[in-house]
């Protein structure tokens, strides 16, 4: 364990991220993510790191792809727009079997939009926002703690299954400060039998995704379907809060779980028997917390249209039971404003 | 017996795709002669386009990825970052390196960042079919330009290495072609140099290299060579742009 | 006697090889190969000077030249 610290979540995350021994980032400058690529400039010469502004988003997830082929750990970060342009390079590195952390840190859209905070990214991140047949890891931190401690997981996770790893973070968690203890400093390993090294005693290795006919295609596909199979299988992860007796399970992630646990607090004084289930992995999505919850109310609330709610509805015996209340825009609820709903939705 | 010329072992035994006379075959074999000459297989990776080339990851015996369209010189950025060491050859044809990717080309030029760019001008998109591409001779038929290119909607080609060349960043940009024995000499040269350079720890080396489609020029490639030599060096001249000797 | 060995069922009659040898000593063939191709074939062997224009020219890389060093 590391010393405890007052930081803010871009740095926070900024500073894990060096600790795992990625000493490689490449991002373009956008709010509410810009803090990230800052603490890497400036830690670069006591680091020893390896920072470039890109002229791009576009550019920069590519250079990534680049980076990660020959078995370093590298990052980015960004927001909504700059995601989007990195879209069809995460498909790429997905593809590729490419580790590389690709940090978002979501304001509301859609287009330029704003930037307070917001989840309209969940979507775009879940379903694979890019083409094709494949999948990503998403994790979604709630405090800056967990920016730390996920971001540090985020490069074993990446290369564990070789994928790239996507952190959903938005810009309340982004800029907020908190007290958390960092990690320890690590030194990867960078020796893998599939990398892009020059062919020293060894097989030349090619990483390539052309394919070349369709059976060889279809073999391909199968391959990565297996590795995201495995994923799915694995890396579930979610927090429970109070759900052992709760009639009415909140399901929230990120910001919004932060002000549900007020809401469950005021509730709960009030004779409500509300709970949490707060996913961890938004992708694979925890199905498992569902798992004999079939007599609960669920209350997704999230930032943005309705997103994650297709999600918990496809984890639940009954999806008349899943009730739905966002914010767009950048507005925040309060935990009073969830509670309102609560008391709109269920009490009679 | 003294063996003159055979085939380099740095290239597998896989038949090339391009067609009979593309000047793609040329240009791989030079690359595979020079890293073979000079003994830097070990430290050889190339990053391959889409277009043509797509498949020759699967004709070297050097270490090889592909990149996504227009993206290989910020794949190379990020190798070469990695491996400053290793010789990183960035190769591109008109439709990866002048269009999609002209924004990462010239960024990386503007960076200096230090591998090797191996461009390909054949002033057509071969792979897709034969459409037009930003370096087509203006009045050149393709598929997108059926009655020639006109400068109304596509405007006029793009010189390349004098654009690149113009950039502090750019160590070395020469032009060549591949259309006579001892142009696919200087071609071999100047490619050689270019990696020389990269070898050395120089900036951006930047070889454009007027090459055959014809396929795409629908002339048989004789004929096609013939284009190249009487139309595209009136618009390409050969020469260097940018030198170390000139720079000082 | 100097030797252009070309690899047959690599050819793609591109036609480059006979164009640019100095001295004619390659020519169009007549047998075909796997693609459909007919690879050029050696008619004057003695007149090869062994300057190998024919394997540097060729984009299949299909071609090798041996010199006679013995005469």
């Amino acid at each position: 364990m590391g010393e405890k610290v007052f930081m803010q979540g871009n740095a926070a995350l900024a500073e894990s991220a060096i600790r795992a021994g990625c000493r490689f980032f490449f991002g373009y400058p956008i709010t509410p993510s810009s803090e990230v690529p800052e603490y890497y400039a400036e830690k670069a010469p006591q680091e020893n790191l390896v920072f470039i502004q890109a002229e791009t988003e576009v550019a920069a997830f590519n250079m990534l792809a680049g980076v990660a082929a020959t078995g370093k750990r590298v990052m980015t970060a960004t927001s909504g727009p700059g995601f989007s342009l990195g879209m069809e390079a995460v498909s790429y590195m997905a593809a590729a079997g490419l580790p590389a952390v690709i940090v978002d840190v979501m304001r509301p859209g859609p287009a330029d939009g704003d930037i307070l905070a917001a989840q309209g990214d969940y979507f775009q991140a879940t379903k694979g926002g890019g083409h094709g047949d494949y999948n990503t890891l998403v994790l979604a931190p709630y405090s800056v703690q967990e920016m730390a401690d996920l971001t540090m997981e985020a490069f074993d996770l990446a290369f564990k299954y070789r994928n790239p790893v996507i952190i959903l973070s938005d810009a309340m968690l982004a800029k907020m400060r908190e007290s958390l203890v960092l990690p320890e400093r690590i030194t990867p390993n960078e020796q893998y039998d599939w990398t892009i090294t020059g062919p020293k005693g060894r097989k030349h290795n090619v990483i390539t995704t052309c394919g070349d006919g369709p059976v060889q295609w279809e073999n391909y596909n199968l391959a990565l379907q297996k590795k995201f199979k495995e994923i799915a299988a694995n890396e579930q992860r979610w927090e429970s809060y109070q759900v052992d007796d709760a009639e009415i399970i909140i399901v929230a992630f990120g910001s919004v779980a932060r002000i549900a646990l007020g809401t469950i607090k005021k509730a709960r004084a009030e004779g409500m028997k509300v709970g949490m289930i707060r996913p961890i992995t938004l992708w694979p999505f925890p199905v498992q917390a569902f798992a004999g919850l079939d007599q609960q109310e669920f209350f997704v609330t999230e930032l943005n249209a309705g997103q994650m709610v297709e999600d918990v509805k496809l984890s639940v015996k009954d999806k008349e039971r899943v009730r739905f209340y966002g914010r767009m825009g950048g507005m925040i609820p309060t935990p009073d404003e969830l509670y309102e709903k609560l008391c709109e939705y269920y009490r009679k | 017996m003294k063996v003159i010329y055979k085939r380099p072992q740095v290239l597998t035994d896989a038949y090339f795709k391009y067609c009979g006379g593309c000047g793609h075959g040329i240009v791989n074999k030079l690359i595979a002669e020079i890293i073979e000459e000079k003994n830097w297989l070990e430290k050889s990776i190339i990053i391959w386009p889409i277009g043509c080339s797509v498949y020759a990851d699967q004709y070297f015996n050097t270490d090889s990825i592909c990149a996504l369209h227009g993206r290989a010189p910020a794949v190379g950025t990020g190798i070469k970052r990695a491996l400053p060491e290793n010789l990183v050859i960035v190769y591109q044809g008109d439709g990866d390196l002048v269009s999609e990717g002209i924004s990462e080309i010239m960024h990386s030029a503007i960076r200096g960042e230090k591998f090797s760019v191996v461009f390909i001008n054949n002033a057509i998109y071969g792979m897709t079919g034969g459409q037009m591409a930003p370096t087509t001779l203006l009045g050149q038929k393709t598929t997108t330009s059926p009655y020639g290119r006109s400068v109304e909607f596509s405007g006029s080609p793009v010189n390349m290495a004098e654009l690149i060349a113009n950039i502090p960043g750019c160590y070395y940009s020469e032009r060549v072609a591949v259309n006579t024995p001892q142009n696919i000499l200087a071609t071999k040269k100047a490619i050689k140099k270019a990696f020389e350079y990269q070898m050395d720890g120089k900036g951006l080396s930047f070889v454009e290299v007027l090459s055959p489609c014809p396929t795409g020029w629908k002339l048989k490639p004789t004929k096609a060579l013939e284009f190249l030599s009487t139309e595209m060096t009136k618009i390409y001249p050969l020469g260097v742009f940018k030198s170390p000797e000139v720079a000082k | 006697m100097n030797s252009v060995k070309i690899d047959f069922d690599r050819c793609k009659e591109c036609g480059y090889c006979v164009q640019f040898c100095p001295n004619q000593v390659l020519v169009n063939g007549s047998e075909i190969n796997k693609k459909g191709y007919y690879p050029p074939v050696v008619e004057k062997s003695e007149k090869c000077i062994a300057c190998a224009i024919c394997a540097r020219v060729c984009p299949e890389a299909a071609i090798e030249v041996i010199k006679d060093i013995n005469g």
